[in-house]
């Protein structure tokens, strides 16, 4: 037998294995209605396939992978798709979420399938079997198994983890009791896709009958393979740990943010590699697993074989468990599993075990005493961290160092908690304080990338303003270019300006010899328009000013009524003069300043719909649908302000042939 | 019935503080007898005035600061520090001073910081270095071995001060401590002391079985896991080190590492002082540092200072460099490289 090696800490939890362990796995009869959740594992949720009222096949696809971290969701039973609608998940948080739901029709009738025979078979089609059975991690996580069979590192060690190092549970004991010749043969598929690695089975001591069993299972098989051997490991929590049972077995740690292969291996878990025998030897999906039903609550305690989709309420009808004594039920095993607050959820994938605790089974609810940092918990912690530690800062809001503590390396299997003489529920501060991280960090994110999309949008505008700066350059520059070829056509004409400033000058000179600094020649023509426009715009300002003035005070009986009265019948009478005269200028012109705006209204318009398209790409599910939404846009937007452009070039073109003229 | 909705896990070993302060409040029982033995039922009288007063001030803090006042009193952590305090004092103080202790450890350095859990400072070392600066000559009046006063004379003394008949001065019942002794050897060396004074012996002598006492409950505490050995074995080599290193060098003067270890408040510090996990360093290897670091003090207040022990000031020290102890000690997680692994 190999060396074992050990892992820090850990705890000692009683076993209570005996309730479900001694009884022979019973297959539960078909249910009424089967539930499957579009997520039933890590990754991307499968999509539905199938329509409302579709017949569907046992093991028939429902619901295909979506991406390369995904699993397919197979019919458990024949029958009717009565509906695809979301539904209460067994999670936590009692989250909802898409579900096809097949009301049976009893008639089991199977889709056609054939097994395989794995001799004939290339490695990418033993792994594409794997992959269209929908297999799962069964032990708990519920990672796709084909993502993990396809390692970019050699493989030297398959590890089959048979440990079950939870209190209550024996699903896994049971399976190997009963089903180890394809166990066996599960595990050499699985070493056939690696490249007959070597394979070490870490069993728990506490399951002799299904050591025994596997042992004879490979006995039988000993002339093929001489590379599988089981290693019986003491029976700690969490030795079943997938980092801990690498660490008994090969004294090695998995490093920090890496994954098994890094080191040449990869974990199975035991119901995993049956379920691959089945779906490769047999052509049989996942479409059912062993799930432990206990505690003190449930009369039938066992091991039930469930197609996956039935209602736990029906399972825990026919384990006979009293949901009048149950105070908690308890979906996984008592260390790590959640409580259920409805029994309305199905049976998925990754679900080992329904415990339905009696009142006083489990510890009862208690006021937690103040952390006297006595450090039980640094001795049970597995991940080697300072539970107490990352309880001060998570109590403190101090997210940095908890993360500097190593947070993130908490498997919040539960041993620190199990030991706290202060029965401080520290899993549930070291969830918290990860759920803060996650939530910091992605504001962070958004802030980086608000940031960095107004620094975008700033050079943009920057950009912009000086593309129109070279443009109005450009025009000037013509403009010139042209007056000076008029000149130069009509060299006898004398310039104007040049002369009245010449004038000016010497006029300067005169007056002040002493004067020391030259006042700049005045060489800004006054625009007409603008000017005119400017008038009217001061005088209308003036107009209402004086007239509030004058309702202010009439309203206040002030004496200056009368002379306010005057100015503002003055003012008025500007007013319309100055009106009048930017009029007459714009008709002589026959420019439109409701033209002008109309255009910019365009193009701004224009302008805000583009943004706007582009700012929904990035959440958009149809992401080429909206591309070419933005290119139509983007059109709009260029002819809108080609259109302003041109106006105003023609209007500036007018004003200055009137302005030579 | 009612689902409940817990977050994991769902069991618990149902070990509880109030049991480890207990453990702890038993183990110093062979101490108290060997030193209740050797001076008088001074100790004990202090040690229920200690408990009384410490569960009062408990209470009425609580009270002040509004916390529960069942959960906190039940917990033991009081009465764990009015024994501690009540050992560390000399047997023959009077009510007040013990009374001023207690109200300093309880009030000022566990609540005022923030109750169990939250104070930086040892609580029972915070009121005994009060009550030694303040009043130094009853805190170094330690008991004499052959005083031999019955219970209604310690009574009367520790109540009203009332000094027996037969022996009006104070100064004939008690005596200065061996270590006081030794330090201030006049001239002499302290083998000629010892040979001169015959109460360096007889003193040394029964702290030699109060420390043994103290280490019997101590290592009886280790077997229960109520602490781990780092802090305790770590304080004791470096003491032990220090002296055998001094001793070595001029045997006259400085004592050896056997008379360091066995005399003055050394186990009860190690065992009882040094492990209050509140106020020590966290990790394995904090500990080793924190406990190394209170031995090396103790021997250098007990050679060079003005104190005839050193406890008090050693753990306070070493209480106030716990936080950057942690900073530099934190242990390698599962998967983090450097640093050699023990496979323990």
């Amino acid at each position: 037998m190999s060396k074992l090696w050990t892992f820090h800490g850990g705890v000692y939890p009683p076993e209570n294995k005996h309730q479900s362990s001694d009884s022979v796995i019973v297959h539960m009869p078909l249910p009424k209605q089967l539930v499957l959740p579009m997520s039933q594992h890590i990754g991307t949720p499968a999509k539905a396939i199938v329509a409302v009222g579709e017949r569907v096949l046992k093991g028939q696809l429902i619901a295909a992978a979506q991406g390369f971290i995904s699993a397919n969701i197979h019919a458990p039973s024949s029958g009717t798709v009565s509906a695809i609608e979301e539904r209460t998940l067994p999670h936590p948080s009692a989250l909802v979420g898409q579900c096809i739901i097949i009301d049976t029709d009893g008639q089991e009738q199977w889709i056609e399938h054939t097994g395989l025979d794995p001799a004939q078979l290339t490695n990418s089609e033993l792994l594409d079997a794997i992959q269209k059975a929908g297999i799962t991690g069964l032990g708990g996580a519920g990672f796709p198994s084909s993502v993990k069979l396809q390692p970019k590192a050699d493989i030297s060690t398959l590890i089959i983890n048979a440990a079950e190092c939870e209190p209550y549970i024996t699903a896994d004991d049971r399976l190997m009791r009963e089903y180890a010749q394809q166990i066996v043969a599960g595990i050499e598929l699985v070493q056939q896709l690696l490249g007959e690695p070597k394979c070490l089975i870490g069993i728990e001591d506490n399951k002799p009958a299904a050591i025994a069993s596997l042992s004879q299972a490979l006995e039988q098989r000993k002339l093929k393979h001489t590379h599988i051997e089981i290693c019986v490991i003491p029976t700690k929590y969490p030795s079943g740990g997938e980092k801990q049972l690498i660490e008994i077995l090969t004294g090695q740690q998995v490093p920090h943010g890496g994954i098994p292969a890094e080191l040449g291996l990869v974990c199975q878990n035991i119901g995993t590699v049956k379920a691959i025998a089945d779906a490769v030897l047999l052509g049989q999906p996942l479409i059912s697993r062993i799930t432990t039903v206990t505690g003190k609550a449930a009369t039938q305690a066992g091991n039930y074989q469930v197609l996956i989709g039935t209602q736990i309420s029906d399972l825990l009808d026919f384990a006979k468990v009293d949901l009048a004594k149950t105070s908690r039920l308890v979906m996984g095993g008592p260390m790590m599993g959640f409580t259920l607050l409805d029994s309305q959820v199905p049976v998925v994938k990754s679900t080992n075990c329904i415990l339905a605790a009696a009142e006083l089974e489990l510890a009862p609810v208690a006021d937690h005493h103040a952390c006297i940092r006595c450090g039980l918990c640094e001795l049970a912690c597995p991940a080697e961290l300072l539970p107490q530690q990352l309880f001060w800062f998570t109590k403190a809001e101090e997210f940095d160092k908890a993360q500097n503590h190593n947070l993130s390396d908490c498997i919040e299997c539960g041993a620190c908690a199990w030991v706290c003489p202060s029965q401080i529920p520290l899993v549930q501060y070291y969830r918290y304080a990860k759920g803060r991280v996650r939530v910091l960090q992605a504001e962070t994110q958004l802030a980086e990338h608000a940031r960095s999309r107004f620094e975008t949008r700033e050079q943009r505008l920057i950009d912009e303003k000086l593309a129109k700066e070279k443009k109005r350059k450009a025009r000037a520059t013509a403009a010139t270019a042209a007056q000076a070829a008029k000149r130069a056509a009509n060299p006898d004409a004398e310039d104007p300006i040049a002369a009245a400033l010449a004038r000016v000058n010497k006029q300067k000179q005169a007056t002040s010899l002493s004067t020391t600094a030259p006042v700049a020649p005045v060489t800004t023509e006054e625009d007409p328009y603008k000017a005119l426009k400017t008038a009217a715009a001061i005088t209308r300002t003036k107009l209402k000013k004086t007239s509030k003035a004058l309702a202010d005070a009439q309203a206040s009986q002030h004496e200056q009524v009368d002379s306010l009265q005057a100015s503002v019948d003055a003012l008025t009478l500007k007013a319309n003069k100055a009106q009048a005269e930017l009029k007459a200028y714009e008709d002589k012109l026959g420019l439109d300043p409701e033209q002008e705006k109309q255009l910019q209204l365009v193009a701004v318009k224009t302008n805000a719909a583009v943004r706007k398209l582009e700012k929904s790409l990035a959440t958009a599910a149809d992401a080429a649908a909206v591309e070419a939404e933005i290119v139509t846009a983007k059109a709009l937007h260029s002819s809108a302000a080609q259109a302003l452009e041109n106006y105003q070039n023609q209007s500036a073109a007018k004003q200055q042939e009137t302005q030579e003229s | 019935m009612a689902l409940l909705n817990l977050s994991s896990p769902h069991h618990h070993n149902l070990n509880r503080t109030s049991r480890l302060m207990m453990w702890v409040l038993l183990a110093t029982l062979p101490g108290l007898a060997a030193q209740s033995y050797w001076f008088g039922f001074g100790t004990l009288i202090n040690l229920v005035w200690a408990s009384l007063l410490a569960l009062a001030f408990e209470a009425a803090i609580l009270r002040i600061r509004k916390r529960p006042i069942k959960p906190f009193l039940t917990d033991g952590s009081a009465l764990v520090t009015a024994f501690l305090l009540a050992l560390a004092i000399p047997p023959f103080s009077p009510w007040w001073l013990t009374l001023v202790a207690v109200l300093f450890a309880i009030v000022f350095a566990k609540h005022l910081y923030g109750g169990l859990g939250n104070n930086p400072f040892n609580p029972a070392m915070v009121g005994y270095a009060l009550c030694l600066i303040a009043f130094p000559v009853a805190m170094t009046q330690w008991a004499s071995i052959d005083q031999n006063l019955s219970f209604t004379q310690q009574w009367q003394w520790f109540w009203f001060e009332i000094a027996p008949n037969s022996s009006p001065s104070i100064d004939a019942w008690t005596q200065a401590t061996p270590l006081d002794l030794m330090r201030h050897p006049k001239g002499l060396t302290l083998t000629e002391l010892a040979a001169s004074n015959p109460q360096v012996n007889q003193g040394l002598n029964a702290s030699a079985w109060i420390n043994a006492a103290y280490l019997i409950g101590g290592i009886a505490l280790l077997s229960l896991r109520v602490f781990t050995w780092h802090a305790p074995v770590a304080m004791l080599i470096s003491l032990g080190l220090c002296a055998s290193l001094f001793h070595l060098g001029e045997p006259d003067l400085y004592p050896s590492a056997s008379q360091h270890l066995l005399s003055g408040a050394t186990m009860l510090a190690a065992f009882f002082i040094v492990t209050d996990p509140v106020t020590s360093a966290t990790s394995r290897k904090g500990k080793l540092i924190f406990g190394a670091g209170v031995g090396l003090l103790v021997f250098i207040i007990r050679s060079f200072g003005a104190y005839p022990d050193a406890f008090a000031f050693a753990i306070l020290l070493m209480n106030l460099a716990a936080p950057l102890i942690d900073t530099y000690t934190q242990p390698k997680a599962y998967g983090h490289p450097n640093q050699k692994r023990d496979n323990n």
